[in-house]
């Protein structure tokens, strides 16, 4: 098994188009990476350029020690899920796994031993002799899962694997996946657009926009102290609220009239100069006071069940409270929200950077 | 997913079907029947009398040593035009599939040929491989082969095989390039990624996914070259040299039209008729129920 690691690779398509603005990465052996960002962030080219299916613009791929840029897809020792999962419609599901090892000339014994192995794990022995179409969608994930895993390959590539199943399968799949990783011990890099899936799948998060990456760390490094306000808004939902303010001096800032303190505030900003104030909708306390509070002109609720989501305004900015069902009267029209000093996010409102400490 | 009009009385439904009855019942039932009624027929010399003979048209026609050497001649013809349109067509198609530049105006060039009117095309070859005038011709006999498709059964063939393979290969491409555009390329990546080099992909992948296409055209393309090539044959060779390029149904014209033995001719059409009925039969069953993805 091998890492994987990325030097500054970038991809430009004809007329110029940067899609990957120059990604440097490194991913340990083992780890389960999850490449998260909007569609058209790159990440899915970025996938598709470590497995071999599209050109690298400039900079290296390594998979292990060895560089790639070069080396053919089959040549590189990786297997790839794709999110119309892609089996060959003409091949049974036996022939569909077996197809990969036939093609590296393994021995007949060793295909059918593999691919019943791999037929176990997944669960799906019953089904070996079908074509594909005679599959729900389920199961045609499982099967090109098992196509993946017979190869016993140094990478696992998954493209969205998960978007073409219905919500309630795509969290079983969802789980399965994380099991299966764990249990097998392949380095995984995993696309999703989706991040609930790339919180709860990855070991190590990274959050792409525009061709670059925003930032990589564990995903709760990623939720609590996110470095930028993309990344901010991006994970976490609801996402997390982002308000005007304004300096006031070394750990305090205003919004709207109201100060606030914060604890993890950069030195040194000059105070009356504009910040952004970020507050995650779970973070503030709705209904009670503290050493900070704010007020909130409350617009509707919506009801989560276990949960309630109040939407109104503070200071004149969009804001959306969480609180646990019957806390607070539904028909409540002005709210205190208690903010605690370590959960306020600051950010540049030019550079849309982190204004914490160092 | 089906969808069902309902019509509230009939008057509608029956004009809405009338006009294309009507199409088939004139240009296909009647001269059909016509043609099966006129093979139990003789005609005298003059064609101005006829009388009924039962099967004999049918006992002559088999009685013909020349009936069979057209049957073996359009084998070989329509094997000849339907192995060389399909696997060229094939090849350009997963050329032209390709993100190639100029690949638009590639394709567009491609399809080309198939706006010649048979005979023309037929024309065409017939002067660029004529032995004594033709641009392409007259280099062959120059480098020392002996060509004259005017004298030479094989060469004759070889030339008509040429002009009819020419003018279907772009009807074949259509359908080829669009067959390939319907595979979804992910599982072309897919073999990739599982080590098939771009020829094995071809065989095991590409080439079992395109092949209720395959058998459409194989059809299609049977078909064409039993009753199409007719212009061709006759603006080329009309039949010769010495009946060896006389296909089944260039001897219904040859012998009803210029032998004037309308019977035999009828006969002979009835025939083909079942042929082509029998050709028809087996695609629809076969696409239908196997080659389905």
């Amino acid at each position: 098994m091998a890492g994987v690691t990325l030097e500054t690779v970038r991809k430009i398509y004809a007329g110029n188009v940067e899609a990957v603005k120059g990604v440097s990465l490194g991913i340990e052996d083992g780890s389960f990476c999850v490449l998260v960002g909007p569609s058209g962030c790159g990440k899915s080219t970025l996938l598709r350029m470590i497995a071999g299916l599209e050109t690298i613009s400039g900079g290296a791929i390594k998979i292990g020690d060895r560089v790639v840029n070069e080396v053919e897809p089959a040549d590189r020792d990786i297997a790839m899920v794709f999110q119309n999962y892609a089996l060959y419609p003409h091949m049974s599901v036996y022939d569909n796994m077996a197809y990969g090892l036939k093609n590296r000339k393994t021995p007949k014994d060793e295909i059918e031993k593999r691919v019943k192995e791999a037929a176990r794990i997944l669960a799906i022995e019953p089904f070996l002799d079908r074509k594909p179409r005679a599959l729900s969608g389920g199961q045609r994930q499982r099967v090109a899962m098992g196509r993946a895993i017979v190869r016993k390959p140094q990478v696992f590539l998954f493209d969205e694997p998960l978007s073409n199943l219905d919500a309630k399968l795509r969290v079983q799949m969802r789980v399965e996946i994380k099991r299966l990783q764990k249990a097998l011990g392949v380095t995984s890099i995993y696309v999703t657009h989706d991040q609930v899936e790339a919180m709860t799948l990855s070991d190590k998060l990274v959050v792409m926009s525009g061709g670059q990456i925003e930032q990589v760390g564990t995903p709760g490094e990623v939720y609590r102290r996110p470095e930028t306000r993309f990344v901010a808004t991006f994970i976490g939902s609801p996402p997390m609220n982002i308000l005007p303010g304004i300096v006031e001096g070394p750990g305090r800032v205003s919004v709207g009239g109201q100060s606030i303190a914060v604890t993890d505030m950069k030195d040194g900003l000059a105070p009356g100069a504009a910040i952004e104030v970020g507050l995650r909708p779970e973070d503030v306390q709705a209904g009670t006071t503290g050493a900070s509070s704010l007020t909130m002109d409350v617009d509707f609720v919506e009801e989560l069940g276990a949960t309630q989501l109040f939407h109104g305004k503070v200071a004149g900015a969009d804001f959306v409270v969480q609180a646990s069902t019957g806390q607070i009267a539904a028909d409540t029209r002005k709210l205190t929200l208690a903010v605690d000093p370590a959960n306020v996010h600051l950010f540049d409102p030019q550079t849309t950077k982190r204004l914490g400490r160092a | 997913m089906e969808k069902r009009a309902h019509f509230s009385g009939w008057t509608l439904p029956l004009l809405l079907i009338v006009p294309q009855m009507a199409i088939t019942l004139i240009f296909f039932y009647w001269p059909a029947s016509q043609a099966i009624w006129q093979s139990f027929l003789r005609e005298d010399a003059f064609g101005l009398s006829s009388e009924f003979v039962g099967i004999e048209n049918y006992v002559v026609l088999f009685e013909q040593p020349e009936y069979y050497r057209a049957m073996v001649t359009t084998v070989i013809f329509s094997t000849l035009v339907a192995f060389f349109s399909l696997s060229v067509a094939l090849l350009l198609a997963s050329q032209a599939d390709k993100n190639l530049r100029g690949g638009h105006a590639f394709k567009t060039l491609l399809i080309w040929p198939y706006a010649v009117a048979p005979a023309i095309a037929g024309v065409l070859w017939l002067f660029m491989f004529h032995p004594t005038l033709g641009t392409l011709g007259r280099p062959i006999n120059a480098l020392g082969f002996n060509w004259n498709p005017m004298l030479n059964g094989t060469d004759a063939m070889i030339l008509l095989v040429l002009s009819a393979t020419w003018k279907h290969v772009s009807y074949n491409f259509l359908f080829f390039l669009a067959g390939l555009q319907a595979i979804p390329k992910s599982v072309i990546e897919a073999g990739a990624i599982d080590g098939a080099g771009p020829m094995r992909r071809f065989w095991t992948i590409i080439f079992p996914l395109l092949s209720p296409t395959t058998f459409f055209l194989l059809v299609v393309t049977i078909v064409y070259v039993f009753f199409e090539t007719f212009g061709i044959i006759d603006a080329v060779t009309g039949g010769g040299p010495a009946g060896s390029t006389t296909t089944l149904v260039y001897k219904v014209f040859a012998d009803g039209r210029s032998g004037g033995d309308l019977g035999l001719s009828a006969a002979q059409s009835v025939i083909l008729m079942i042929i082509v009925i029998a050709l028809t039969a087996i695609q629809f069953r076969y696409v239908e129920r196997r080659v389905q993805y």
